[in-house]
This record gives structure tokens, sequence and C-alpha cells, in this order.
């Protein structure tokens, strides 16, 4: 949700063997361009919305918080390559505090959330693995309302922070 | 986006948002101001005027003179163990050099301003404009300028929409206290705000239009008047980079001898990591600011050994909290002052 892809492209590539672009290409990647897609659905033009399919960021012009479309899109992203191919599917969302910022409420993102793990733990057998941002002084209930819930439902947490001691060169931080 | 937390009185907040300007001015970059409380065309008069090589090597280089010849003479009686490590260059002129100087004293020439494109937005002009942005819970005057800037993008061909525009250029976008009453929010006024998502929805809008178009943006936030701090919690989070300045003015510290030297310190809350896994962090963290006449200039903090019996138990804690802070700080002061001028 917080970058575009030709960073994310980069990045990947950094990695040996890997790229996303050929992953997208052979169909084993689905990328949502959280930027881009809220860009065409405040600024496009009249023909698109025609197209019959909602923007699933459809939540930020609506006042209604919930991120109904979203999952839509999920579900049909993962179901639309039939069952065969989408051996151990994983959903991976950077970030889910931003959605917060959007105007979702922490109920409506805790339902999207479960809405996908029934879909892609229970139903498709797969994972989901979840960005979140939050620190210990942290004056945003709303996140940390989410986090802690998160954390609740989480078979695995890997919290990531700077050393306690202050900064230094060579040892970043923590996990 | 480039984040910066406004200090209590604006001073500092607006020379910086001058110089990122200015520098646009001096590159040949377009740009795009906007304020809602000032008019972009007097923003524009005011810019600092470019230092130019030979005068900038001398006002520098007197400096930095004198600073070699009282620190270096003697050999080290006490810090011997610093006596090998290498002299940091106090002149910025031996490092690579990045970006200009600026002489704030003097405002950049009509000619020069004039010698860009540039566009402005001031919000009393534009309230009769009628957003055609598709509706969305937002600040109208938000939406003004993101359609604004949006509309500066596309015709400008900053998004790569005109193949035939050989000339690519960069648009360096400029707004002034985003969050402010005067831009119709009223965060800054109240701590149950009616809409506490504007500002965060507009950054990441402003965000998207950034990452698919040659552009970078100053904002400048008036942090301190922001009463729910979520919401800075959350721009922090959709900025790439986010600066705090923290002027002394009216502060205790602002008569604290520890702190003679400076106008206030300079807080990065936030480093970009655009394009990589891992983002560049520099040796210190502990950075102040100071005015002179002729130049803004950053520097890394250093402390004055603390010699006195009778240093008062305030300053004490002071001095032990940002040792704490200062990893680097020993070889620093011993050897010389290390400047980032802008």
């Amino acid at each position: 949700l917080l970058q575009s892809c030709s960073p994310c492209n980069v990045m990947f590539s950094s990695l040996e063997g890997v790229s996303l672009t050929a992953a997208k290409e052979r169909g084993q990647l689905v990328f949502l361009e959280g930027l881009k897609s809220c860009l065409d659905l405040l600024f496009g033009e009249e023909e698109e919305e025609q197209s019959g399919q909602p923007s699933p960021l459809q939540f930020i012009s609506e006042s209604a918080s919930n991120l109904k479309a979203l999952f839509d899109f999920v579900q049909t992203s993962l179901t639309a390559a039939g069952s065969d191919s989408w051996k151990g599917p994983v959903l991976l969302v950077d970030d889910l505090s931003v959605l917060l910022s959007l105007g979702a409420t922490p109920v409506a993102v805790l339902d999207f959330i479960h809405y996908c793990r029934v879909t892609v733990c229970s139903q498709l057998k797969g994972n989901i693995v979840v960005l979140v941002h939050s620190h210990e002084d942290s004056e945003d209930e709303e996140n940390e309302l989410v986090v802690t819930s998160l954390c609740h439902h989480s078979d695995l947490i890997l919290w990531v922070e700077g050393l306690a001691t202050g900064f230094c060169k060579d040892v970043h931080g923590q996990v | 986006i480039v984040s910066t937390e406004e200090d209590k009185y604006g001073l500092y907040s607006n020379l910086l948002f001058k110089y990122f300007l200015a520098e646009g001015v001096v590159c040949g970059h377009e740009l795009f101001v906007a304020s809602a409380k000032e008019h972009p065309d007097n923003i524009l008069k005011e810019l600092p005027a470019p230092l130019l090589d030979d005068t900038c090597r001398n006002e520098l280089g007197e400096e930095a003179t004198a600073v070699k010849s009282e620190d270096f003479q003697d050999s080290m009686k006490i810090a011997w163990r610093y006596q090998n490590l290498p002299k940091i260059e106090a002149s910025p002129m031996t490092s690579t050099k990045f970006g200009h100087y600026y002489d704030i004293s003097k405002t950049m020439s009509p000619e020069l301003c004039q010698s860009i494109k540039w566009h402005s937005f001031y919000l009393p002009e534009e309230l009769s404009l009628q957003p055609k942005m598709k509706t969305c819970a937002m600040n109208s005057a938000y939406r003004k300028l993101l359609q604004s800037i949006q509309r500066i993008i596309y015709h400008e061909g900053f998004d790569g929409s005109d193949p035939q525009k050989k000339q690519k250029n960069i648009l360096r976008i400029g707004i002034h206290s985003l969050g402010s009453m005067l831009w119709g929010d009223d965060i800054c006024s109240s701590d149950t705000p009616e809409d506490v998502h504007s500002l965060t929805k507009f950054l990441y809008v402003l965000r998207g239009l950034l990452r698919k178009s040659l552009s970078a943006c100053i904002i400048t936030v008036p942090a301190h008047l922001i009463q729910n701090k979520a919401i800075m919690e959350r721009v922090t989070n959709l900025s790439d980079i986010v600066v705090g300045l923290e002027s002394f003015i009216g502060s205790e510290r602002e008569t604290n001898p520890l702190y003679k030297d400076y106008h206030g310190l300079v807080h990065v809350r936030q480093i970009p990591r655009l394009n990589s896994l891992i983002c560049d962090v520099s040796d210190t963290k502990d950075l102040a600011f100071r005015l002179k006449r002729k130049l803004f200039t950053i520097e890394r903090l250093h402390l004055p050994p603390d010699l006195s019996d009778t240093v008062s138990r305030a300053s004490k804690q002071d001095l032990a909290e940002s040792a704490k802070l200062l990893s680097s700080g020993c070889g620093a002061m011993a050897i010389g002052k290390k400047h980032l001028d802008f």
C-alpha cells in the first residue's frame, strides 16, 4: 500500500534469483499497487467507472469504512487462477497501519483480516504475512488496538526494533 | 515527501522551506508553491541568493581556518588517544559538493527567479475553484490542492504522459503549514477534530502523485499545535523523510550554557528507504542548527567539557542525557566540527 511497484522490483531483484516481473508474468504474483489504485479511483476518467469492477480501495471515497471491496479483490485474485495452481498461497500486506490513516475503522481492518484468514488460511491452506507499525510510546490508540488484536491471533510475531541502548553503527537493531 | 515539523514560531522551518525552493531555482527545476497564509509570489521574492563559488569559499574558508588554528596547534595532552585519528575537515569544500550554498542576508535576484517556470496555489484565491476530483471524505482545501498538483503534473508532462517532451525536468513542490487552521483543518485547534483522516488521506494521495512523476515535495507541519499525537505518528509513517526543528526561543534551553552556540536542535525522525532494503544511516544522531548572519548551518551537536564543580543539577542531567545519545561525540569534540551546510 505504501510503495509503488518499481522500488519493490528493485528490492527483490537484489535477492538472488527472485524477480517480481517474471513472477507476475507467470501468474504467480498479483500485485496491488495501493498508491496507483487510489489515484485511479480519485482522478480516473468517467469511462473507467463503468467497466464494472469497483476499485479495491473504494472505501476511501465512500464515507462507509468497510473494506469489503479490498477483500473481494483478494478473494478474486486467489480463486481466479483455479484451485490447482495456487498451492499454499501467501498474502502479504504492507502495511496494514496505512488503512487506518485512510479512514478505515479498526473494526473494519480486523474484519478484513478475519475474512482473509478464512479464505487464505482455512480454505486455501495458505499463509498471511502482515506488516504493521507500532512503538512503545505510541499514542495512536486505533493502531495499537489493531496490533494487539493481530498479536493475539497470530501464530508468529516478529518484532523488529532498534537497540534499547541507543544507536550503534554495526548492529542496527534486534528482532 | 520531506516533512518538516515546524519550530514554535515557524522561523527556521520557513528558512528550510525557502532553501528547498531556492535550490530548485538554481538547478533549473520547475516549482509549485502552495500556501494558505502568505502569497506564493511573496515567498518567491524572499528566496536567499545563491553563493557563488568564490564568495562561498571565502565565507566558509575564514571560519574553517579559525577553527583549525585553535584546535589543532597544540598536541593533545589529555586526549592523546585521539591524536592519531584522522582529522575531520571542517570546511565542506574539500568533500564532494552536493547542492548549493546560500546567503540569507541577500535575496535572490528577480532575473534568476524568473528564469524558471513556477506555479502557485494560494488558497484564498482558489476558493471558487470547483474540485473535479471524485468525492471523498476530505477537506475541500486539500482536495483543491491535490487537483491543482495533479493537473500540473499531467499537463506539464512530469508523469511521462507526454512522450514528445524530451527535456525531462523535476517538479519541486513546497506546501506551507499543512494541517494548520488556514487550510480549513481543525486538527490544530481541537483534540477531537471533525475529520481526523483528511490530512493523512491527503498525504497518501500526494505520495501516489509523487511516486508516479518526477517530483519531490517538502511540507511543513505545525506539529507542536496538533493536539492528537496519533496524527503526527501517521504523518511520519506516510512521509519519506521527517525532520523536526526545535528552536530554543522562549525555552529554558535558550539560557542554558550547554547550548550557547546554537539556536535549536534538529531531530531526524525518519530517513528514506527508497529503492533499497536498507537506508544510509549517518554516524551521528544529534544535530543542532544555528543561524548566522549569512548562513544557516546544521552541525553535529557537541558539548563543551564538563569542567565546573558548580554545574547545576538541571544542566548536568541534560549533559548526561545528551552524552548517552552521542555515540561518537568524544571524537568529534577533540577533532572539530563537521558542518552540513545548506
